[in-house]
């Protein structure tokens, strides 16, 4: 700041000199298109390069160094790791429990999805809309850790059948069933943590259905499953594709709603990384090979469903 | 036309007034060094109590701890120099409190005031995150368990100390001197801190009659079937083996750390077996005190301070030491080999082991302390009830020790399963 307060006598000659400059420049960059284009993406496309596919290099490679005595990374090469990683059968069965939770998750998500944007778009007062969608989304502006911890309150079973204890969580003192502590507490807690993402590419997609389509469908004699299944499903099969690649990827990542809801009975392929990566940083990052390949496939699967044109 | 061309000659001028800021960042950046310059005052100031001797700092005060084995006792703690100014620790939870969890318990601040040494506490959950943090060789030091230490002396991550630069050690219990998990061919490598048992821990309302034998953690029939509480650590399989010990003599287990093959087996099926009772494996004691205080854990391995937590906060729990036995800890504070500040590293580690920080220690994370005379400055009973001066009740407790291929119970006709394998087969164990 120092420095500008002697120039600003001389400001009036400055500033046609920067402006003829700054006309220099950008006739140097029409004639150079690709460097415009640098000069514009080429620091957002260097901070993902190292930022991101480095560090995600970084991992890979991890995966190849062998674990010495004390559980240290020396820097002898092995591919022991990852076929431990591939070979084993408890690490193999819970990248398949991931999977399948994962899937679940989906499906449940999509279930839910579909009619709540169908009422929000085709149903619901125009006037209502927006508050519909502010509801969805409210949720993602809670903390993860709270709704995990609610979640887990809410499906406490009740102790009191052995101990003298009363009550249990909501679902068992409102109604006398609760799903407990496993799998489908898992499933539910994270499709309520991720519904949000399904619900938004598919009601993007349903607002861009023209009403006429319904209209001559209708006009056509189609019943309303016919309507679903041959008009609306075709157009939003890419928003369902983009909206599952949220629920799939993080359901299949995630590792703390296992923990935090089953108490660390159940474990997802997250949370078996999280138990190795501190003891043996190798065989952990092997591992993670799993997810990575499994989102690899996914992705490629959903982009032929032109998911990522509805993003 | 004329907008336009004000707009871009204000672009311009910004983008010069910023550049001027940007180049008038540097000497700002350079000047930094002043407020290093601020803690040598502080370390002028130390206080006789510690040290100095020494000369008057000298520019560098990074004087490595002369090895003068032939100074006197007294004036063992004058050799060592100033301090650093500087100290970044790896403790336990509950090992370094400055007063920001409860005012009145704080043991660093009067370190600092005396010493000038500013502590860096990071909290390390377990002793694999210890292991990992020390490896980074940014830390001057580590209070680490027995499952730890083996690794790290191994790993040359800590160094051999000399206990004449630290007067208190003299008062340290000899039944936890130079052990296996903190010396080397009779070398010490670090001092004792304290020592506690992994406690069997019970909800009282569900056991009208308080139970003494691990079976409750471990027999499908357990009265706690549903509720049991789990350490979630490869360490654990050790409880498993202890079990098996007293219930399995067939197996020879004479030590639940030196495991061959066949004794290894059988204590992971037992613990395949424990997974259909279990309720929760819990790493983070807070997990494990939320359950007790929310009393759907029935029963569980635990520490005595996640037991006093929770009662403070009205669980109706005890706590207990089975009649198999007991897994515990004997933790040591080491210096790190690469430690930049060793000076107030030495002088920290004669501090926690005071009798005054010691028994400050012990009472505040419920441990019997190390040091002998720290018993007289624990409330009434404190002592006794942690069995602080009892060998009697240590001879069954068994220190987290790292297992090695060679087996630590002296056989040699086997090969002993090796603490990195533990590691595997636990979280096989556990997927």
């Amino acid at each position: 700041m120092t420095v500008s307060s002697p120039s600003n006598p001389a400001s009036n000659q400055v500033i046609p000199t920067a402006s003829s400059a700054a006309a220099r420049l950008s006739g140097f960059l029409r004639r150079r298109p690709r460097l415009a284009l640098l000069s514009t993406i080429g620091a957002p496309v260097l901070w993902m390069l190292l930022v991101y596919i480095a560090s995600l290099m970084l991992l890979v490679a991890a995966a190849f160094f062998k674990i010495g005595k004390s559980g240290k990374t020396t820097t002898e090469f092995t591919t022991e790791n990852l076929r431990d990683a591939v070979t084993t059968s408890a690490y193999v069965q819970a990248v398949l429990r991931s999977l399948s939770i994962a899937a679940m998750v989906t499906g449940a998500c999509f279930v839910i999805a579909l009619p709540m944007a169908f009422y929000i778009v085709k149903i619901a007062k125009p006037s209502a809309r927006r508050r519909l969608i502010v509801a969805v989304l409210l949720p993602l502006w809670a903390g993860y850790l709270v709704k995990g911890y609610a979640w887990k309150a809410i499906f406490t079973p009740d102790a009191g059948k052995r101990a003298a204890r009363q009550g249990g969580g909501f679902l068992e003192s409102m109604i006398g069933w609760t799903p407990g502590s496993g799998t489908l507490a898992v499933v539910i807690t994270l499709t309520y943590l991720w519904l949000p993402y399904m619900v938004l590419p598919i009601y993007a997609g349903l607002e861009r259905l023209p009403p006429s389509y319904l209209d001559a469908s209708g006009d056509l004699g189609a019943r309303p499953l016919r309507t679903f299944r041959s008009v609306i499903m075709p157009i939003l099969i890419p928003s369902i594709a983009a909206g599952s690649i949220f629920t799939f990827a993080l359901s299949l990542g995630d590792y703390i709603t296992p923990k935090i809801v089953t108490g660390g009975k159940l474990q997802m392929i997250g949370n078996v990384i999280d138990t190795l990566q501190q003891q043996n940083q190798a065989l952990s990052a092997a591992l993670t090979l799993w997810p990575i390949a499994i989102i690899i496939v996914y992705l490629i699967g959903m982009a032929r469903l032109k998911a990522f044109e509805n993003i | 036309m004329k907008t336009q061309r004000i707009v871009s000659a204000l672009g311009a001028s910004l983008a010069l007034v910023l550049a001027a800021c940007g180049s008038d960042a540097k000497p700002a950046a350079v000047s930094t060094p002043k407020s290093t310059e601020a803690v040598t005052p502080a370390a002028e100031t130390t206080p006789p109590a510690v040290a100095s001797v020494a000369p008057e700092i000298t520019s560098a005060d990074t004087v490595a701890v002369q090895d003068t084995a032939a100074v006197a006792n007294t004036a063992a703690a004058g050799d060592l120099g100033d301090g650093e100014g500087e100290l970044n620790l790896i403790v336990w939870a509950g090992y370094a409190e400055d007063g920001s969890t409860d005012p009145a318990v704080d043991w660093v601040t009067p370190f600092e005031d005396e010493t000038g040494c500013a502590v860096n506490v990071k909290i390390g959950n377990s002793s694999d995150e210890m292991v990992q943090l020390m490896q980074s060789g940014e830390y001057d030091g580590v209070s680490a368990s027995g499952d730890a230490t083996t690794r790290l002396i191994e790993g040359g991550e800590v160094a051999e100390i000399d206990t004449d630069l630290i007067p208190n050690y003299a008062d340290v219990f000899d039944g936890l001197k130079l052990k296996p998990w903190n010396s080397v061919d009779g070398k010490p490598y670090g001092v004792p801190h304290g020592r506690g048992a992994n406690l069997l821990v019970y909800n009282t309302e569900a056991f009208t009659t308080a139970p003494d034998s691990m079976s409750v953690m471990f027999a499908p029939d357990s009265p706690a079937a549903g509720g049991v509480s789990v350490y979630d650590s490869a360490i654990y399989i050790a409880d498993a083996a202890l079990y098996l010990m007293a219930t399995q003599p067939d197996l020879g287990i004479t030590n639940p750390y030196a495991l061959d093959q066949t004794q290894f087996d059988a204590a992971l099926a037992l613990l395949g077996q424990q997974e259909g009772i279990a309720s929760q494996y819990w790493a983070l004691y807070t997990d494990q005190q939320a359950e007790l205080e929310a009393g759907t854990v029935l029963a569980g391995t635990t520490w005595q301070v996640i037991v006093s937590l929770a009662e403070a906060n009205g669980a109706k729990i005890a706590a207990t030491k089975p009649k198999e036995g007991a897994t515990g800890w004997s933790d040591t504070w080491m210096l790190s080999s690469k430690a930049q500040h060793p000076n107030c590293m030495y002088m920290w580690m004669n501090h926690i082991i005071s009798p005054e920080a010691n028994a400050q220690v012990a009472e505040w994370f419920g441990e019997a302390p190390s040091n002998a005379k720290a018993c007289d400055l624990t409330s009434d009973g404190f002592c006794d009830n942690f069995h602080a001066e009892d060998d009697g009740y240590w001879d069954d407790v068994w220190y987290w020790t790292t297992a090695t291929e060679k087996c630590l119970d002296g056989r040699t006709d086997v090969a002993c399963v090796p603490y990195e394998e533990w590691v595997t087969a636990w979280a096989e164990l556990r997927a």
